[in-house]
């Protein structure tokens, strides 16, 4: 089979259309991930043992189950229960729920890398818990999460053509669909594969970048 | 959950069970073929020569920045194109195995690197070749350090094989879809399914946290006595 450049130029818009799709996609998983992510993190310092447990179950229970399986579930049982969601917003919720287990960790082992001696130097100048937080803590806290944080990002951009199984259009889909319907497989699949690189490695590299820049300090 | 609901499940009771064991074939092969992939690569990364680096960065940058699902896709339905037909199942293992050995191979060259110099030195020091000194020196050092995150990437490739699904694997996500096909039900076959996902995943985080704790206890033994 020979490498048509008509049949490029007739996939391409297609695939630009659906590449903007996953890029908004991962953007607004990214967001969901990084709150829900503090939120569990939160919930896991909790002192009462029932409410860090919990958490700390429920996370693993997501963490250890596939996200396709997840968003099947988002898709096929909600609207059984009444709940109706567009299947963007589907993805969305799932690559959110999904990664907030791993983002969680990253909060968390951010804030537990700040010395002891801080909490109790924010003490003894009589902070309150506010003041603590954001004078003390998270300008401390914040700069080791960049990287991890970006990372994660990058994983998500990956997922998401997952997101084509509960019938999202993004750049895969796209491509699957024009494939079903031409019978033509080459060019289509291996310009996702290309776009999917011309986005991940120079990602890749800044995060790299910013590794060297947050981490030492 | 009602009677009828129940009825159901123990009806496809088989092809859940038979999903099931699809899935945890998928898994341990794959990660057989990632475990090799890991080292291969890895290994390769350190050489002393330039042309197998650049190979291995490029193998790591392909597999680690393209999607597995597309990977996967590429593997069944543009590989037989090119005059390469894989089976389903070939093509699953395939795309899982190579998927997660690039990110094993990041883990076998960081644990490799961490090991201290002055170990590399001695080694120098007692004139080892290069095979005696990853044989003897490096590799086990580096073996135990390895175990938790490829623990990690155990549970990542288990939850891939999901996907595998979706290019006609009859795994556990491919017979829920049956089931929900068949009899409407979604509630029950997809939270079904999540648990013994959960319960697979369960028993890989005991087996590998069992692992670090032999490796942890079998290292001290061996100190006291000075072996």
């Amino acid at each position: 089979m020979d490498w048509s450049w008509i049949v490029v130029a007739d996939v391409m818009p297609r695939l630009l259309a659906g590449l903007l799709v996953t890029v908004q996609a991962t953007f607004a998983g990214a967001a969901a991930a990084y709150v829900l992510g503090l939120l569990l993190a939160i919930l896991r310092r909790s002192p009462s043992r029932l409410v860090s447990l919990t958490t700390y179950w429920l996370s693993e229970f997501v963490r250890r189950t596939p996200l396709l399986v997840q968003l099947y579930f988002l898709f096929y049982v909600l609207p059984d229960l009444g709940v109706y969601l567009s299947p963007f917003f589907a993805g969305v919720i799932g690559l959110g729920v999904h990664f907030s287990t791993y983002t969680a960790e990253v909060f968390r082992a951010g804030i537990e890398n700040v010395p002891k001696g801080q909490w109790e130097a924010a003490r003894s100048l009589n902070y309150s818990p506010t003041q603590t937080w954001i004078n003390v803590i998270l300008p401390q806290s914040i700069p080791p999460m960049i990287p991890p944080l970006a990372n994660y990002l990058v994983t998500m951009f990956k997922e998401t053509p997952l997101l084509a199984a509960i019938t999202v259009v993004e750049l895969f889909n796209a491509a699957n669909i024009y494939s079903n319907s031409t019978y033509k497989y080459l060019e289509p699949m291996t310009l996702v594969g290309l776009l999917f690189l011309i986005v991940t490695i120079p990602t890749v590299w800044a995060t790299m970048y910013l590794e060297r820049r947050y981490s030492r300090r | 959950m009602g009677c009828a609901t129940m009825e159901v499940l123990v009806e496809f009771y088989p092809l859940l069970l038979k999903g099931a064991i699809v899935t945890v074939q998928l898994t341990v092969v794959s990660a057989v073929i990632a475990l090799v992939i890991s080292f291969a690569v890895g290994l390769a990364r350190l050489s002393r020569y330039r042309i197998v680096r650049i190979l291995s960065v490029i193998y790591l940058e392909f597999f680690r920045g393209t999607s597995a699902l597309v990977q996967m896709f590429f593997m069944f339905y543009v590989l037989p194109l090119l005059g390469l037909t894989l089976a389903p199942f070939v093509a699953g293992f395939l795309a899982c195995g190579m998927n997660l050995g690039s990110y094993g191979s990041e883990v076998v060259r960081g644990a490799i690197k961490s090991v201290g110099k002055p170990q590399r030195e001695a080694a120098l020091s007692l004139n080892y070749t290069t095979f005696q000194l990853y044989r003897y020196v490096l590799i086990p050092q580096a073996v135990p350090m390895m175990i938790p995150p490829f623990g990690n990437l155990l549970i990542e490739l288990m939850k891939l094989t999901a996907v595998a699904s979706l290019i006609t694997i009859p795994d556990l996500t491919f017979s829920a879809q049956i089931v929900r096909a068949q009899t409407g039900l979604t509630l029950e076959p997809f939270l079904l399914i999540l648990v013994v996902y959960f319960l697979i995943a369960s028993v890989l985080v005991g087996a590998v946290d069992l692992l670090a704790w032999r490796i942890r206890t079998i290292r001290k033994m061996n100190f006291r006595t000075g072996n």
